[in-house]
């Protein structure tokens, strides 16, 4: 088997990987690496699980093959948090029960993380836009867009209206 | 195992090793090519692709603007000279996909799927084939219903026109998730007008055909015609004309068929 050599940066550090041609970036980051904060969901781009950032915009990991991030930049949730220090887009979310089972969190933080590195003061519709391709079955969506919107500093409906929701 | 990926400079290689590799596959974004070597319903020996920078550039020249067949859904929702195509891009796929998905690859999209070929419909798009060493242009609508589609052939670029006025090209999507969902139905039109009535309309749509199509009939009924009721009556009569809409898990046939002209009366009042 041929592997080819794949030179990224991974939350911040330079990194070197060999990898299969044609290896998907999910599969380096997850059985490579042991970054497994990307979920593997749907395997088809539909449910954003995956989503982690290149270069700073969101794509989905489960189609992106490692090749084609040669020289770029890779984020995703282990690089969030400052030594012990949460996010704040992590601490919103605890503060606002964004989520329940956790599957979706990780691409939903990563989702949240690119909206507001470019619109740190986003209107609820530009939250909304942000995750639509980013499911949950848990939620109904509202604590997590509460739970954005906090973040950024905008409180929407707020606690009360998450706890209802 | 992986299915192993090949990157040329010149596109014109990787359209030669398409042409003798058997079983090589061209790849796009990877919206459509991986998730169907993922999910089994393709095969593939290998994925060729060109990273030629013709590829992912924008470029207006006056009245038409050409759009290198890899340049993603979020440059053209970002790109100031297109703003009129921003609606389109933003209804295909989140964020993620957006910044994966190619104006090439959509022409590619299977049904119900391809809102952007809908919106280059409108615009009178050609498009600039690259097969063996040479590049040739085509009309989309002769393109979407050719071999060419199946072939070894990789498309370069797309040509189209730029809209008389912002406000003379519309758009609308109907999905059962907003605002990214598959197409129920989705319509595009260009309606250029002169002492205001409608001069060589031009009007497609999305998910009514096994791939975006014409719709003939509507252009010629609107022709010459204001953009009122009694204007679009005889527009709405003809509608679904030579539409071959089919039933999927997001909508009936039937539906579609009920639902066109609906959609159709609100986007040419709006």
């Amino acid at each position: 088997m041929t592997l080819t050599p794949v030179q990224f940066r991974l939350n911040g550090e330079e990194k070197a990987e060999f990898v299969p041609s044609g290896t998907t970036l999910i599969a380096m980051l997850r059985e490579k690496i042991g970054i497994t904060s990307p979920k593997i969901g749907c395997y088809q781009g539909a449910c954003g699980a995956c989503t982690v950032l290149v270069d700073g915009e969101p794509q989905v990991a489960c189609l992106t093959l490692a090749e084609t991030c040669e020289g770029k930049s890779i984020e995703t949730v282990e690089g969030l948090p400052k030594g012990t220090e949460f996010h704040a887009l992590q601490r919103a979310f605890m503060e606002n029960y964004a989520a329940q089972c956790g599957f979706c969190t990780s691409g939903m933080l990563m989702s949240a993380k690119a909206l507001l590195d470019k619109n740190p003061n986003p209107t609820r519709e530009d939250v909304i836009d942000a995750i639509c391709g980013n499911i949950c079955r848990c939620t109904g969506y509202e604590p997590i867009i509460n739970a954005i919107l906090a973040a950024a500093g905008n409180r929407g409906p707020g606690r009360s209206s998450s706890r209802s929701a | 195992m992986p299915v192993a990926l090949k990157t040329y400079d010149r596109l014109r290689d990787a359209v030669a090793a398409l042409g003798s590799e058997t079983g090589s596959r061209y790849l796009g974004g990877g919206t459509l090519l991986v998730r169907n070597l993922i999910e089994g319903s393709v095969q593939a020996s290998s994925m060729i692709r060109s990273t030629e920078r013709s590829m992912t550039e924008i470029r207006p020249a006056g009245g038409r603007i050409t759009v290198g067949a890899g340049v993603t859904m979020a440059q053209i929702a970002a790109h100031p000279d297109l703003k009129f195509l921003a609606p389109v891009a933003r209804t295909i796929g989140g964020p993620a996909i957006r910044n994966m998905a190619t104006v090439g690859g959509n022409l590619f999209a299977p049904y119900p799927y391809g809102d952007f070929a809908v919106a280059m419909l409108a615009l009178e798009a050609t498009v600039s084939v690259q097969s063996g060493y040479s590049p040739r242009d085509t009309a989309l609508d002769e393109f979407l219903l050719s071999a060419d589609r199946g072939n070894r052939a990789v498309v370069a670029a797309i040509t189209f026109r730029r809209p008389e006025s912002d406000r003379a090209f519309r758009y609308v999507k109907m999905s059962r998730t907003h605002p990214k969902g598959a197409s129920v139905v989705s319509i595009a039109a260009h309606l250029p007008a002169s002492g205001g009535r409608l001069s060589s309309p031009r009007v497609a749509y999305g998910a009514m055909a096994p791939t975006a199509i014409r719709a003939k009939a509507v252009e010629a009924a609107l022709n010459g015609k204001t953009l009122d009721e009694a204007g679009i009556a005889q527009a709405l009569a003809v509608a679904t004309e030579g539409c071959h809409p089919q039933t999927d898990p997001f909508a009936s046939d039937w539906y579609r068929r009920e639902v066109l002209p609906v959609y159709l009366k609100r986007l040419l009042l709006s």
